[in-house]
């Protein structure tokens, strides 16, 4: 039997994977987009591990919210990305700091 | 009367404002003309309120004209006090200026700024006339800073001669020192009394004559002596007392009428007139009526020994005037108010007729004023050689002239008094007699006998004066020499003061003196036994034996007593001490808080350093700022686990 916390475990290292995605990467742009995604995949394990333990549909209701979020959210990043890259050609973390005051 | 006394103010005060404003409209004859007939208004009317009283029955008039304004009770008024005591200032003072008015128009017939002078002269007269007429404080105080003001306006009149914009500027500052003391008095009055009326003032102030007040902790003070003394060096420094009498000789670049008519004859004597007219206050106080006569003697007696070195002819009636001054100032500090007053009024004859006759050889000498470089004058201006001659009797104190009955007057009554410090002024006085006679006929020998001038030029050009500058020279000869015959008795013996100087009966010098005053020729053949007349008889022949017999031993005692030369030429070192000390002092104190305060302080650290700062405070937050998308997102990370865990941690 796989218990609650072994879901969790999992849940947390792919959040922190992610996070370190985002913090370690510095070249792609793309990256960053999938660690992001990465993240949301880790929260909705938490849910359905959640929803199955707590005999709750609600958290699996949730997932598919996320999902469908997440997914838009993608086709919006991946469009931004290829504006990014024609306006700059470049999608290096490391050129793209003209937030810089 | 009411009228008359506003008159009597207004008329100079209107001729001022015409000759001033409308300078060019009315040219120089209408300037001269404006303000002579403003003053000579004023003179005749003085002269008619005076009579009143010698020979009228006029009362004294206490009017308030116009309340100004009315704070917590104080009332600040305009308003005319008038007896004896003001209709002989008022008199004295508009006919000195008249004289010296008539005077101006041959003396500066030929300067820049015509019209301007006698704007300022009307002026002075005008302030004047406030000062001697007032009935308050407030207005007494107005007086005594509007003449400062055309004193300094007038010392300056030269404003392109450096030496004359140094002299004014110190007599002002001076002056201020003096004033600083002034009006501490009059607040101290006006806090315990409530009332900057002098009638009001004199009632209350023998209520508060055992107050004590404590200035610095520990120590306790009578609040009388407080008050007279700080009034006092008010009067120090108008009428140039030492230490604050540096200014008056330096005075002397202005113009010699303003020399004869503010620097000798009136304004300097403001002082000596505010003090009797305070005498109810200044009998409270034994302590300040000591510190009164040791100023004044030890003015009279130094200041004239200073006299004899200089060869300016300006500055030796300007040191004979402050060695006078002196001793008005001690006649006041034994109570004697009233010879003080009988002396200034003298002085003010003779010392303004003195320095129009210096002017007049100034003129003649065609502005040089050293008496080395004159001599033998006397052929050639005969009538100022003879007023020169009678202004200089009159000084000394040569029997039956009005100096005689003034100076010996106060020296007797310095004499009789008994508080600290009479036996020091007595025999400095004293001394000073033999002193005053040795500089005044130096400087009458140097200037009208021995040789010619040194100068062919000078000499060929010599002439009398016109007629402008001899009438007013024969119009204050007159009063110089009769005057105190006449007065004497009225004056010191009699009752014409008895309304305006308040002595309390254990002071009464003078009183004391009238016991045994049979006459004016009484008095005269009195005085003629007395030290003080064959001191002054002995002056005026070591004079006349050095400077007309054997003026090697002038040189002579120079070499011999080379260092009492130069002390007295140094005048004691208090222009360097004041210099050093109080000039240096403040410069000093300027450039640390220019230097520390304003640059450094305020602009480097308040200004500059808080811009500074931010700037650099900015600077450090710019690098927080990577513009790396990660970065951001990492600090929104960060933050949301800080919240989240500050969320848990509180549950």
């Amino acid at each position: 039997m796989i218990a609650l916390s072994d879901y969790l475990i999992v849940s947390a290292i792919l959040f922190s994977l992610s996070v370190a995605g985002i913090f370690i990467n510095r070249k792609n742009l793309i990256l960053l987009l999938m660690c992001i995604e990465l993240m949301l995949l880790a929260v909705n394990i938490n849910f359905v591990a959640f929803s199955y333990f707590l005999d709750d549909m609600a958290g699996q209701v949730f997932v598919f919210f996320i999902l469908t979020v997440a997914a838009a959210e993608a086709a919006i990043g991946l469009a931004i990305l290829v504006v990014l890259f024609r306006n700059r050609q470049t999608i290096n973390v490391q050129d793209l700091d003209t937030l810089k005051g | 009367m009411e009228n008359i006394y506003l008159t009597i103010v207004l008329a100079p005060l209107i001729g001022a404002i015409i000759a001033g404003l409308w300078r060019n409209q009315v040219g120089k004859a209408g300037a001269h003309w404006v303000t002579i007939i403003g003053v000579g208004i004023a003179c005749v009317l003085s002269i008619y309120v005076l009579l009143g009283f010698t020979h009228g029955d006029s009362e004294p008039q206490n009017l308030s004209l116009y309340t100004w304004m009315v704070s917590d009770g104080l009332r600040f008024e305009v308003g005319f006090l008038v007896d004896q005591l003001t209709a002989m200032m008022m008199a004295v003072v508009t006919f000195v200026s008249l004289m010296v008015h008539i005077y101006t128009v041959g003396y500066m017939a030929h300067e820049e700024g015509y019209q301007r002078f006698f704007s300022y002269i009307a002026l002075f007269t005008f302030s004047m006339l406030m000062l001697v007429m007032s009935n308050n404080f407030m207005q007494l105080f107005f007086g005594w800073e509007a003449v400062g003001l055309v004193s300094y306006l007038l010392i300056g009149f030269y404003f392109k001669k450096e030496t004359a914009i140094f002299a004014n500027l110190k007599a002002f500052l001076v002056n201020r020192v003096g004033d600083f003391g002034f009006i501490l008095g009059i607040a101290a009055i006006a806090m315990y009394t409530n009332s900057l009326d002098y009638a009001e003032v004199f009632e209350k102030s023998a209520g508060l004559a055992n107050e004590q007040i404590t200035i610095f902790p520990g120590t306790s003070w009578s609040l009388m002596t407080v008050i007279c003394v700080l009034l006092f060096i008010g009067a120090m420094g108008k009428s140039a007392q030492m230490p604050l009498h540096v200014w008056l000789p330096d005075s002397m670049e202005g113009p010699t009428p303003i020399s004869a008519l503010i620097h000798a004859a009136t304004m300097v004597t403001a002082g000596i007139f505010m003090v009797a007219r305070m005498s109810p206050l200044y009998e409270l106080s034994e302590t300040a009526l000591s510190f009164v006569l040791i100023i004044g003697a030890t003015t009279a007696f130094f200041t004239g020994l200073i006299g004899i070195v200089q060869n300016d002819i300006k500055r030796v009636v300007a040191y004979s005037t402050l060695s006078q001054l002196g001793y008005m100032i001690a006649a006041l500090g034994a109570s004697a108010y009233a010879a003080g007053v009988f002396h200034l009024m003298t002085h003010a004859f003779f010392k303004a007729l003195l320095f129009l006759a210096a002017g007049s050889v100034i003129i003649g000498m065609h502005h040089d004023q050293d008496i080395r470089n004159m001599g033998g004058i006397r052929k050639y201006m005969p009538i100022t050689w003879i007023t020169s001659l009678l202004g200089s009797l009159a000084l000394i104190g040569t029997p039956f002239f009005s100096g005689f009955f003034s100076k010996d007057a106060i020296i007797e009554s310095v004499h009789l008094a008994d508080r600290f410090g009479t036996n020091y002024a007595y025999y400095l006085l004293v001394a000073g007699v033999f002193v005053t006679a040795l500089y005044s006929f130096r400087m009458f020998f140097l200037v009208f006998h021995g040789k010619g001038p040194r100068d062919e030029h000078a000499k060929a050009h010599l002439h009398e004066s016109p007629w402008v500058v001899t009438v007013p020279l024969i119009m204050l000869a007159i009063p110089s020499v009769i005057i105190g015959w006449f007065t004497i008795e009225p004056m010191l013996f009699g009752e014409f003061f008895k309304d305006a100087i308040y002595v309390s009966s254990a002071n009464d010098v003078l009183a004391h003196m009238g016991a045994d005053y049979h006459g004016a020729l009484g008095f005269v053949t009195h005085g003629v036994l007395q030290v003080p007349f064959w001191l002054a008889l002995g002056g005026f022949l070591t004079a006349w034996y050095i400077y007309t017999m054997k003026p090697s031993i002038a040189l002579d005692i120079k070499v011999r007593f080379d260092w009492a030369h130069s002390i007295l030429d140094r005048k004691y070192g208090f222009d360097e001490l004041f210099q050093f000390v109080f000039a240096g002092g403040s410069r000093m104190l300027g450039k640390v808080l220019w230097k520390g305060g304003d640059q450094f302080l305020i602009d480097g650290v308040a200004v500059n350093g808080s811009a500074h700062g931010i700037g650099w405070l900015a600077s450090m937050a710019r690098y927080l700022q990577t513009g790396f998308i990660n970065h951001y997102a990492i600090a929104m990370i960060l933050g949301l686990i800080g919240l989240v865990g500050w969320f848990v941690i509180l549950q």
